[in-house]
């Protein structure tokens, strides 16, 4: 078990910002975190990020935003893993503490999406897959997905009504969270006649891309200051790898890298899946909610999907996922995704979930993914 | 625009060369520096047959810039008769008449144009094998 806690939560609402810049964004969500944690400056700051210098213009974000939020002078940096990148940001805060080289530090996921055409969005996000051998030939995340989903289908004999749960859950719990993009439910039978992207994907299955930003305070937790009571320990924060490219993994239904950083987390935090009180899974796509809950061990090989449809993933289900929203209906800011996870841990473990409440909830571990698996980091945080 | 880059993949591009390991016979396209399979790194150079099998497909009605003239395009994953997986467009198909599992093969055609001078990129796409067995 770590010496860290996070005693500070702020998140911008996730939408089109069109009244404000990447700037703006990371600024706002990083002063209500500071704010939360009674405090008003740390000793680093780290930003997740992915696409600041295809889609804003904008590099060196560390030291752009540390000057911006009132901390001019402090280490500074931008962490990039794709859509894995504010999780990641998290990560390397979490390593800064644990080294004791710093007593507090900051993180913030920052993503500005939507000044850009569609095609100009699709082709930024798709340079998280091979350059070579997907991005150059036209193969974007989503195409990925799909291919995935309809091998899935094929080999566990399912139709895609079988996962329409996973988003039907997600919009459900988003009517409860005011940040979110969608915060209205959805019927089954909206999700299996929505427009098709890259079939099986359709518009109800693909989470929306937007603009948001996502702050969390690090402390050591022998130096709280007075921040005791709302602080939640970090037991677990673990990082894996698989190929970029969807071809070269061994079994390309399975997700090595989430189970791999589960694993991690689970032996750091010495805990089991059974012990988890709610998941917050990478639903940029329903399937990736499915891959994560059999790689983190809540269902056997080709049972993932099963989940959704038997209403496991429900705020009183066996296992609560994507409590706040998820990606599908809270929005998926790419680069800030992650942190935005992490925030609605905490937010769940402090008891501050409002209608979304998960009763008694000791233990809430999130997992973000960049690209279609190749980065996977996993937070296990305890109450 | 990528001129050396396009230059430089020309022997995947246009002859599915890969690699093959010198001490476990492990293939791959492409090719790589140390081995999966043994962590060997002698290797050598190895052309694919192009013939395969679907693995999976999808129709994408949404492109990145830059391939939009392309839509609706199909998209597979195609495991290659001597092993490894690919991913690459689909060409003269009905998407409607595809199948997991189906005779596929490798052809050469035009991947995008860009640029101001219209520069054309070619390289291999998959269809469905014309003698049936693709064997």
């Amino acid at each position: 078990m770590s010496n860290v806690s996070i005693i500070g939560i702020g998140q911008t609402p996730v939408k089109e910002h069109w009244d404000k810049s990447l700037r703006d964004l990371a600024v706002e969500a990083l002063l209500a975190a500071l704010k939360d944690a009674h405090t008003e400056k740390v000793d680093a700051l780290y930003v997740g990020n992915a696409l600041s210098a295809l889609l804003g213009g904008q590099e060196q974000l560390g030291a752009l935003i540390a000057d911006a939020s009132g901390m001019r002078g402090i280490e500074a940096f931008k962490i990039e893993a794709a859509n894995g990148a504010g999780a990641g940001a998290l990560h390397v805060a979490y390593l800064a503490v644990t080294s004791g080289l710093y007593e507090s530090v900051a993180v913030v996921g920052v993503e500005k999406m939507t000044e850009a055409m569609n095609g100009a969005v699709t082709a930024a996000v798709s340079l998280a897959g091979d350059g070579d051998y997907e991005t150059m030939l036209g193969i974007s995340p989503t195409a990925v997905a799909a291919l995935l989903m309809r091998r899935y289908m094929y080999e566990y004999d399912l139709v895609a009504a079988d996962l329409a749960g996973f988003s039907v859950n997600a919009h459900a719990n988003a009517a409860g969270n005011k940040f979110a993009m969608y915060p209205r439910a959805i019927s089954r039978d909206a999700y299996v006649n929505a427009k098709m992207i890259a079939d099986p994907i359709n518009m109800l299955d693909h989470a929306p891309y937007a603009d948001g930003a996502a702050a969390l305070i690090l402390s050591a937790t022998d130096r709280l200051n007075g921040n005791g009571a709302r602080a939640v320990r970090v037991a677990a924060s673990t990082v894996a790898t698989d190929s970029v490219s969807l071809a070269a993994r061994h079994e390309p239904l399975w997700l090595s890298a989430a189970e791999a950083s589960a694993q991690k987390a689970y032996a750091h935090a010495r805990i089991a899946p059974n012990d988890v009180d709610l998941f917050e899974t990478h639903d940029a796509y329903s399937i990736l909610s499915t891959l994560q809950l059999e790689a983190a061990g809540f269902a056997e090989r080709g049972r993932g999907a099963l989940l959704s449809r038997d209403g496991d993933i429900s705020l009183t289900g066996k296992i609560p996922i994507t409590t706040m929203g998820g990606l599908k209906a809270r929005g998926h800011p790419v680069g800030a995704t992650g942190v935005y996870q992490v925030a609605e841990v905490v937010q769940q473990l402090r008891g501050e979930a409002g209608k979304n409440q998960i009763a008694d909830a000791r233990v809430g571990m999130a997992q973000s993914l960049g690209g279609i698996g190749a980065t996977a980091v996993t937070h296990i945080l305890v109450n | 625009m990528d001129l050396a880059r396009n230059w430089r993949l020309k022997n995947q591009r246009y002859r599915l060369e890969g690699n093959a390991c010198a001490n476990c016979a492990a293939k791959y396209f492409p090719p790589r520096a140390i081995c999966d399979n043994c962590r060997g790194a002698d290797f050598a150079s190895f052309q694919f047959s192009g013939r395969g099998e679907l693995y999976s497909f999808t129709t994408m009605r949404e492109a990145p810039s830059g391939y939009e003239g392309n839509l609706p395009y199909v998209v597979a994953m195609v495991k290659l008769d001597e092993g490894p997986m690919i991913e690459a467009q689909m060409t003269d198909v009905n998407s409607d008449e595809l199948k997991i599992g189906q005779r596929v093969e490798m052809v050469t055609r035009k991947l995008r144009e860009y640029g101001e001078n219209g520069t054309i990129v070619y390289g291999y796409k998959f269809r469905p094998a014309v003698n049936g067995s693709g064997k």
